[in-house]
């Protein structure tokens, strides 16, 4: 039987996806597909392994095969200060909110390599919000955790970095916030105190806590619609009445079900406020 | 002489001068062209391709509009890929991005898009290599051509850069090359628009 070369492909990342879920319990069929069997074959290519069905008893009994595979298909690029308009409007249009309650909690669901988390403990702390607000960074991907603890970034990034802190409206010098050392930059450490990093899958976990604000930027691209309606109502049972949600500026509420509970606070910077009611 | 249809959807790909490029195409597309249009510009990452889309627009029948996240791609339309995202089709039709690493210093990535593509349309695929400065989309007319889809390549002596197509050809993995007005043509015919070419 003649089958389209395309489509025989597409069963073996079936299958692959399959033995992943029934042997480590981590899914990823409900991913947007494209970019899940892009990540695979540059994985595999990487390895040199020949072919995806290859892969598959591979997997089954290497784990540290396994595991290298997950992280490198989970992980996610991102920068400090991505965005640096969202980061003003953030500071000019929420900020002056969040300064109403007596204690901040934000949430950034799927933090990856934690840029982002540092980002928002800067801002927090030129605003004089940082020592009552707590913030957690959140991923399924262990290793990217491991280096938000770290926060150690490549020397090479933070021209970038500093280009986006000054344009997202950054009060300082951007070099107070970090330590120099050979090719790399540490974040400082007073930045982490009130930052706390934790394992938690928006697959199959449930709400993380009652937050003031919750992040969750070009995370939920990489989900499938049912998957991305899951992370919005987990968000929207998070989120206190009248708490922000921050998303991609690609990503949007429209055609979500959970629309008609948030107010836009700005279309752009895709910020939207939970309704009281 | 009868129509027929043999390709659903046309993926293109332009650097420097593809800008150009793209805008005579969809003039010379004329009153339209039945396929799923998807392009990726290498634009800069502030730049606005909702005005390009709508300057594009201005210049055909075709609907030109930013490609937006699990968005269903529609036959006749335009899509573009957002600056700084990658831009993806599923073996659905949806349109997906992805802030996945640069490819080849690109985001979007010519590359990325077309490898996509090839899977999700197969033979039913065309690739279109514009105007441009890098080698960026070679590898993905390689995909497309291997899954049995056409590719195209503007004529190099037409492109305002011509070594975006130039490392196609060289690659082997093009198939026709031809002045804008002749790949409108070609993709005018594939989709069912107009009579075979001859």
């Amino acid at each position: 039987m003649k089958m389209d070369e395309e489509t025989v492909e597409g069963i073996e990342v079936d299958l692959l996806l399959e033995a992943l879920r029934r042997r480590y319990g981590y899914d990823f069929r409900s991913y947007a597909r494209a970019t899940v069997e892009r990540r695979v074959r540059q994985f595999l290519s990487e390895m040199s392994v020949a072919s995806i069905a290859d892969a598959i008893p591979r997997l089954l009994h290497d784990e540290s095969f396994a595991i290298t595979l997950m992280q490198h298909f989970s992980i996610s690029v991102t920068e400090m200060f991505r965005d640096p308009e969202v980061y003003h409007v953030l500071r000019s249009a929420v900020v002056p909110l969040l300064k109403t309650y007596p204690h901040v909690k934000v949430w950034h669901a799927g933090c990856a390599t934690g840029e982002e988390v540092y980002s928002m403990a800067i801002l927090l702390r030129e605003e004089g919000l940082y020592e009552r607000a707590t913030i957690f960074g959140t991923d399924f991907n262990d290793a990217a955790l491991q280096s938000a603890k770290a926060g150690i970034y490549p020397l090479q990034k933070i021209q970038e970095f500093t280009k986006n802190y000054q344009r997202a409206g950054g009060r300082r010098s951007f070099a107070d916030y970090y330590h120099a050392d050979y090719d790399s930059a540490l974040i400082d450490s007073a930045l982490k105190r009130r930052v706390t990093f934790a394992n938690h899958n928006l697959v199959t976990d449930t709400v993380f806590g009652e937050m003031t604000l919750i992040l969750c930027r070009n995370v939920m691209i990489y989900f499938n619609q049912e998957l991305r309606a899951r992370a919005l109502r987990l968000f929207t049972e998070s989120l206190v009445r009248g708490g922000f949600l921050c998303i991609g500026t690609r990503e949007d509420l429209t055609f979500s079900e959970v629309v008609d509970a948030y107010e836009v606070v700005d279309a752009k910077a895709r910020i939207y406020k939970k309704k009281a009611a | 002489m009868n129509t027929s249809r043999t390709h659903r959807a046309a993926v293109i790909g332009g650097s420097a001068g593809g800008l150009e490029a793209l805008g005579a195409l969809v003039v010379a597309l004329g009153e339209g062209c039945p396929l799923v249009l998807v392009a990726v510009l290498h634009v800069h990452r502030t730049s606005s391709v909702a005005l390009v889309a709508q300057s594009l627009s201005a210049r055909g029948s075709i609907v030109v509009s930013e490609a937006r996240d699990k968005e269903q791609a529609r036959p006749g339309q335009l899509y573009l890929a957002p600056p700084d995202y990658h831009l993806l089709i599923e073996r659905d039709g949806g349109l997906a991005l992805s802030v996945d690493a640069k490819v080849r210093w690109a985001r979007p990535s010519i590359d990325v898009l077309f490898e996509s593509a090839a899977r999700a349309f197969g033979k039913e695929l065309i690739g279109v290599i514009l105007s441009g400065a890098n080698d960026d989309g070679s590898d993905g007319m390689a995909a497309i051509k291997r899954f049995g889809g056409l590719t195209l390549a503007q004529d190099p002596a037409s492109a305002l850069h011509a070594m975006m197509p130039l490392s196609a050809i060289e690659r082997g993995v093009v198939e026709r090359v031809a002045p804008i007005e002749g790949i409108a043509a070609i993709l005018r015919a594939r989709s069912g628009a107009t009579e075979v070419e001859r």
